[in-house]
């Protein structure tokens, strides 16, 4: 691609991202929304970690650690998800989808777009949260090191791969499937260990288990917390199930996408 | 020049076993021209134009538009052409500046600003231009759609019913409005509407569809003289109901 290509796909991609932020720079109480849960989950969370420290002295110290970092990290997969699949949704319920799609913007930059807005959303959602552990919990994300940018950066991969994924099924349901968006990341929770070593799980969701992005950043958050030290075995797993995954989404979504046009879908998908 | 339309045996079926919304259609509309796609609902009015935006695949046939091929340089295409229906909306929540300043990047126009200030002007949206797009009135709505139509100064421009729901005084401006861009920057302009008074005004061509085909082409006047009808509505009527031209086989 040419400099002047490269520099129109850029003002294109910054053409979407700058219709989101407008929506935000007129919406307080959207701002609000996106900080309100991962604080709340943050407090609720924060305080049965204070109990169990008190209960378990040392170990409860250490466990609280585990519990508060698992909370944090969740959310960073969360958010990221929910923001790619949400933005997408803004375009369907405001009906401009068809607008969208009939401008030059390629199917790819309208995904760099959404994974821009990914990444701010999950920022000011989870930002406070990290700021709120450390100063009322004593918790400090960022002291495990840098390893924990790496640690962001695979969760919010694997929360695009996921989106990818949610936002191919609203093209082809359509709205309906927009409780999708909310509520997918909720089902791997358990196979993602986020609370507990993999090894806790019974052989069978053990291995489908390994396969999930997520698995290998927790088990690489508890040897940074509980040994001191950088899986880099288990982070260099998360990337690559990472690649893997986008890689899945990516082709679910043109897929989807090329079956709307054939359908006639895009023109009329709203609420 | 490449003609600004080029269709070759279009044809869209939605399932294998379902009649085709759109059967071998085929038609060269020239640069500069202003033609008209009529017909009933369900004549495949839709169908057209969302394949001619590359919105929807075709079964058969092909569709180049300003010499791009649209199954395989879209893009090229979609750069140069702009569309408006009043079945589409523009985010609700942004102002009509947020939203131009949004499609003036998606179109890559440069001097934006610039262009969305002479736009303002010229579809006196000076008094709404900041305010929320889904607050304003019908006529203003279409005002603003027009002007995102225009935002990238288009050399194909497609019109569902451009001026729908809008009042008598309103409607006249919008087709004054688009008789000037077409003569200005001799753009081309594919309109579908249901308003035939406005088709006999601005358009030289007219494609009547029924049943995904059409039934008959000619400008307002030769077709008027054909039916032997004073008004393009009576024209209509003949055709949707199967009335058929002197001479011509029923």
């Amino acid at each position: 691609m040419k400099a002047s290509g490269i520099q129109a796909s850029g003002r294109r991609i910054w053409g979407l991202v700058y219709r989101h932020l407008s929506l935000y720079r007129r919406s307080w109480p959207r701002v609000l929304e996106l900080a309100y849960w991962p604080t709340l989950q943050m407090i609720v969370w924060g305080f049965v970690t204070a109990y169990l420290a008190g209960v378990q002295g040392n170990f409860g110290s250490v466990a609280a650690g585990v519990l508060l970092g698992g909370v944090l990290l969740w959310e960073v997969a969360l958010r990221s998800q929910m923001g790619f699949a949400i933005s997408f949704l803004e375009e369907i319920w405001s009906r401009n989808l068809g607008h969208l799609f009939v401008s030059p913007l390629r199917p790819a930059e309208l995904v760099a777009a959404l994974m821009a807005m990914s990444v701010a959303r999950m920022l000011v959602g989870v930002l406070p949260a990290v700021g709120l552990a450390w100063a009322f919990y004593g918790f400090g994300l960022f002291a495990m090191g840098p390893v924990v940018v790496l640690f962001f950066v695979a969760l919010v991969a694997m929360g695009w791969a996921v989106a990818l994924g949610v936002t191919a099924m609203i093209l082809r349901h359509g709205a309906g499937a927009e409780a999708l968006a909310w509520s997918v990341l909720f089902g791997l929770a358990p196979l993602s260990a986020v609370f507990y070593p993999v090894s806790i799980l019974p052989h069978g969701m053990r291995e489908i288990a390994l396969m999930v992005p997520a698995t290998h950043v927790f088990e690489g958050m508890r040897a940074a917390l509980l040994e001191g030290r950088i899986a880099w075995g288990h982070l260099g797993a998360a990337f690559g199930l990472d690649l893997v995954w986008l890689g899945a989404g990516a082709a679910i979504f043109m897929g989807q996408l090329r079956a709307a046009r054939q359908r006639g879908a895009l023109l009329g998908m709203g609420e | 020049m490449p003609p600004a339309i080029e269709c070759d045996a279009l044809t869209k079926r939605y399932a294998d076993d379902a009649p085709a919304a759109v059967e071998d259609l085929s038609f060269t509309m020239p640069r500069g021209a202003t033609w008209g796609l009529l017909g009933g609902n369900g004549a495949g009015k839709t169908t057209t134009i969302a394949m001619l935006l590359g919105l929807l695949i075709p079964s058969a046939g092909r569709v180049t538009v300003l010499g791009h091929d649209m199954a395989t340089d879209r893009f090229a295409a979609l750069a140069r052409m702009n569309f408006s229906s009043p079945y589409v909306s523009l985010p609700h929540r942004l102002s009509v500046r947020e939203n131009l300043t949004v499609y003036g990047h998606l179109y890559n126009v440069p001097r934006a600003a610039r262009r969305i200030e002479e736009l303002t002007e010229r579809f006196q949206m000076g008094e709404f231009i900041d305010r929320p797009a889904g607050s304003l009135s019908a006529g203003q709505k279409t005002r603003v759609a027009i002007a995102k139509a225009l935002i990238n100064t288009p050399d194909l421009l497609l019109l569902d019913e451009p001026t729908a729901s809008l009042d008598p005084d309103t409607g006249d401006w919008v087709r004054g409005l688009l008789e000037t861009y077409s003569a200005e920057t001799g753009a081309a302009i594919l309109l579908a509407s249901h308003n035939m008074a406005e088709v006999e005004r601005l358009c030289s061509h007219v494609l009547m569809l029924k049943q995904g085909r059409v039934v008959d082409s000619d400008s307002p006047a030769g077709l008027l003289r054909k039916y032997g009808r004073d008004d393009m509505e009576q024209v209509f009527l003949d055709i949707a109901r199967d009335r058929m031209a002197p001479g011509r086989a029923a």
